[in-house]
């Protein structure tokens, strides 16, 4: 890996005829960190909507070995778009043009600074949905939820990033413009390389252009609220709905030290005494739907929910969703720093994952808070603390690194929709073992030989542990 | 060196900017985010260089000056913000320490000192300047102001602002507020008036319709005779010593009559009156008293709203929109109140332009600071207000009236839209006018 030059920031300024080349102290500094943990400063940042002009700059990248960091508007939670080697970041949310809605083929060709969200607003406004919803969807670009295959509430009946892209525009680390998948479902045409991109963080190339499939929408939803006074009591809920041939849109987790927070912060009217609720919405045809929703608070009740409501109108169920939206800006004001985890285990395993989570809670006495997507198993534990503890921090370390144990022993994984990027690589092993690991660095040194495209991320460094205390 | 940079973190508040979780929720509601493209001028990264001074990393606050100056204090960010950082108050610590540490040359430092020190404060001065654009008539002292980078673009583009000047009031109208005005009908509450400064050089005819539409809601005003400037211009400039000293005064000379509120009709006063307890939170003597003055800080729409709205005649029908003061929405969170008032006016059509919420760009003297820069996000501003076919644009602020004033002129749509603060559209429309 090479530091730049002058001479090197001269051709790059020559290759950028159309964009900016930004060297201030003050716009490097200002790409120097995402949603997770760390500052590194990049030597150039590159803002262009030439795909020619990108190609140029990592033909150069490539030759001279610099590293190269695609950013989207760097929501990550795992540090993907960090430049934690320095080089180049190039910052691709300018690329924002291109939003197209072909529904005789339903699918959408986006370019790469699309805000997801409105990818949503265009699809919708044709009667169709695209359905992955990251809770940062009104910030984050398509671009970064490609490469790390995003997830949302609505993966549990509609998947994730990954399961609605079938085309995509790329530049590989030579520089070449490439084309993978097209706009058809079905399509075997040799190795399925969209897939293999999507995910990838960037560390296989950048992303340029994507054909998205896009369904259409649900003409009805209805939500039902349930709550208990055991958090092991909601998991088995959880489990017992999803086995009884109902398939909710969405299936969301409060434990009681979110709910206590919520009230806190806002007072919202939830019972501070119940240890769990869960959130479901069901989404169909209006007649369906109605119906599913009755089974559900059948099924919560037989498990031994306390409560369980319906609500009626639409400013009743907003409300009730309010509540959701209202945990993260809750509990950060309990302590500052938030670490986001987002491990998550197979659906059968929710109860026994929600049993480990309390106990991990309370052998590094640490402030762990559990909510998120229950319904697919990817619980987000939280953890609150104040970075400014040194000895806090290092517990909060050892508690995650436990986190990440129990989810892999109960068949899970470390990153259901965040990525492993910087924080997570020093647990690769642990999941994929060595071979299997070794397999993922082969896929790499093949694809990216000069290790020039987003280096430092997914695979650990020789000796590489969890540091959250700077 | 360690000692020095504990110190340097307590004046740029570095504590307040950990509770920045660096999600980006702030970056769509940004309008220089927007128009200028860049994390740099975006709130996220604004405190990230606040962050990176408080660390040690930047140890030169130069470079932290052009993203500081070019935001517009607008604090949209902190009503998207979903843990609550007080951005507001890291922006201003921030120029604060910024400007101490700069050295004006002598012409822009007396320039400085006699704007701040002696033209804001000073009731007589203020009415000296009068009715005309006071900075236009004072522009032997922005040639000075050019050189401090605190004034970059102004003489070339002074003719913009003059052709937006209110026209010359009578004499009447130019007169003094009374002292007292008793309340029409049963008395409901006892306020006082606060004028502003630039209120009451430009728009000293909304002061004085101000005063009539309370005292018809039932209100006695008093006009308390002491008073002085918010103290705002400066502490978004980085005096903040200064600021603190007007609000002192403001405080005192309030305290000396029994109100039941303290009323003002400009958004960007309003946040600063009500900010004087965060203001003095340091000054054990004063931080109760600046409590209580804060607490009887209202916005004139909502203490007509609390006496009952207004009697409105029999009005021509018009398309309205409302491009509400930030400062408004997001310090003083007063949303609801206006479009209320409005509302309530017969045969009035109000349409919400899209992005309703985005500032216009006139943020203080930021139009004629960074005059480029506000003219991008004024353009912007202005297409959305056309495409809500509005023909009356309703604002809550002398600066965003002034700077809607010139949208309208700059789009040359002067004759089928006109724009005005709510004080005139309820006056117009109880017949008051």
């Amino acid at each position: 890996m090479k530091a730049i030059t002058s001479a090197h920031v001269k051709e790059i300024i020559s290759i950028v005829k159309t964009g900016r080349v930004l060297t201030n102290e003050s716009d490097r500094y200002s790409y120097s960190f995402d949603g997770s943990f760390g500052t590194y400063l990049p030597d150039v940042v590159i803002q262009t909507k030439s795909v020619e002009e990108l190609a140029a700059l990592v033909k150069l990248a490539n030759r001279e070995k610099i590293p190269v960091y695609p950013r989207g508007q760097a929501t990550s939670l795992s540090g993907g778009p960090l430049p934690v080697k320095g080089g180049m970041v190039f910052d691709l949310s300018v690329m924002d043009d291109l939003l197209e809605i072909h529904e005789e083929d339903l699918v959408a060709i986006v370019s790469p600074g699309v805000l997801t969200s409105n990818i949503h607003h265009a699809a919708e406004r044709k009667g169709l949905m695209y359905p992955p919803d990251p809770s940062s969807s009104h910030v984050s670009t398509i671009g970064g939820n490609l490469a790390e295959n995003s997830g949302g509430p609505r993966g549990l009946k509609y998947g994730v990033t990954k399961d609605y892209v079938i085309g995509l525009e790329m530049i590989t680390p030579q520089g070449e413009i490439i084309r993978t998948g097209g706009r058809t479902v079905k399509n075997v045409t040799g190795y399925d390389l969209t897939k293999l991109i999507v995910g990838s963080e960037g560390t296989l190339g950048i992303i340029t252009k994507a054909i998205l499939r896009l369904i259409p929408k649900p003409p009805a939803s209805e939500t039902v609220m349930a709550i208990f006074n055991s958090l092991v009591d909601a998991g088995r809920a959880i489990s017992k709905i999803l086995s009884s041939g109902i398939l909710p849109s969405k299936m969301e987790l409060m434990d009681q030290a979110s709910i206590i927070a919520v009230e806190n912060y806002q007072p919202s009217g939830l019972p501070r005494d119940a240890e769990a609720l869960i959130l479901i919405e069901l989404d169909g045809h209006p007649s369906a739907v109605i119906d599913e929703a009755e089974q559900v608070s059948k099924v919560c009740k037989e498990v031994g929910a306390r409560k369980v409501t319906i609500p009626k109108t639409k400013a009743e169920t907003e409300e009730v969703w309010k509540a959701r939206k209202l945990v993260s800006p809750a509990i950060v004001r309990i302590k500052p720093t938030k670490i986001s985890e987002d491990a998550t285990v197979p659906r059968s395993k929710i109860p026994e994952m929600c049993r480990r989570l309390q106990e991990i809670k309370k052998k590094y006495n640490v402030h762990l808070v559990v909510f998120g997507h229950a319904g697919d198993g990817n619980l987000h534990p939280n953890i609150i603390a104040d970075k400014s503890d040194k000895e806090e921090m290092r517990r909060v370390e050892l508690a995650v690194t436990e986190i990440f144990e129990a989810a892999v022993q109960l068949g899970g994984t470390l990153s259901g929709e965040h990525g492993i990027g910087t924080m997570k690589a020093p647990f690769m092993e642990m999941e994929l073992g060595a071979e299997g690991l070794d397999m993922m660095k082969k896929i790499k040194q093949a694809w990216d030989p000069n290790n020039i495209m987003n280096p430092g991320k997914i695979f650990p460094e020789p000796g590489q542990k969890l540091v959250l205390s700077e | 060196m360690n000692h020095d940079l504990e110190q340097l973190k307590e004046e740029i508040k570095y504590e307040k900017t950990n509770s920045c979780v660096q999600c980006g929720y702030c970056l769509p509601v940004c309008p220089t985010y927007a128009t200028m493209g860049k994390e740099t001028h975006s709130p996220r990264g604004r405190i990230n260089l606040v962050k990176m001074v408080g660390e040690g990393k930047i140890t030169d606050l130069s470079v932290l000056e052009e993203p500081m100056d070019l935001c517009l204090g607008c604090r949209a960010c902190e009503t998207a913000c979903p843990t609550g950082v007080e951005y507001g108050g890291i922006l201003e610590a921030a120029r604060a320490a910024i400007t101490r540490r700069k050295k004006f040359s002598v012409p822009v430092q007396t320039l400085r000192n006699t704007l701040f020190k002696e033209v804001f404060p000073s009731r007589k001065a203020m009415n000296f300047i009068g009715n005309s654009m006071w900075l236009y008539e004072k522009s032997g002292i922005q040639k000075l102001a050019r050189k401090s980078g605190l004034v970059k673009k102004l003489p070339s583009h002074l003719g913009e602002f003059e052709a937006i000047t209110p026209p010359a009031v009578s004499p009447w109208e130019r007169s003094s507020l009374l002292r007292v005005t008793p309340a029409k009908g049963d008395k409901k509450y006892t306020v006082a008036f606060f004028v502003g400064c630039v209120m009451d050089a430009m728009f000293r005819k909304i002061n004085h319709l101000s005063v009539k539409l309370l005292s018809e809601a039932g209100c006695d005003v008093i006009v308390i005779e002491n008073q002085t400037c918010c103290g705002a211009l400066h502490a978004h400039t980085g005096e903040l010593e200064e600021s603190k000293g007007l609000a002192k005064r403001n405080i005192a000379a309030f305290e000396k009559e029994e109100v039941d509120f303290i009323v003002n009709n400009a958004g960007g006063c309003g946040a600063m009156l009500i900010e004087y307890d965060h203001l003095l939170a340091d000054e054990p003597l004063w931080v109760e008293r600046a409590k209580r003055f804060s607490e009887k800080t209202k916005d004139i729409s909502q203490i007509l709203v609390l006496c009952g709205g207004i009697k409105s005649k029999d009005c021509l029908p018009q398309r309205v929109t409302y491009q509400r003061s930030c400062h408004m929405t997001n310090v003083l969170k007063v949303t609801k109140e206006p479009l209320q008032l409005i509302k309530s006016v017969p045969n009035v059509e109000f349409i919400e332009m899209n992005d309703a919420n985005m500032c216009c760009g006139s943020a203080g003297i930021y139009n004629i600071v960074n005059y480029d820069a506000s003219m991008e996000i004024l353009d912007q501003k202005m297409e959305n207000v056309k495409h809500s076919n509005a023909t009356t644009i309703i604002t809550t602020n002398p600066g965003c009236l002034i700077q809607m004033k010139l949208g309208i002129e700059r789009e040359n749509l002067n004759g089928s839209m006109r724009a005005v603060h709510l004080v005139e559209f309820l006056a117009e429309a109880t017949g008051i006018l």
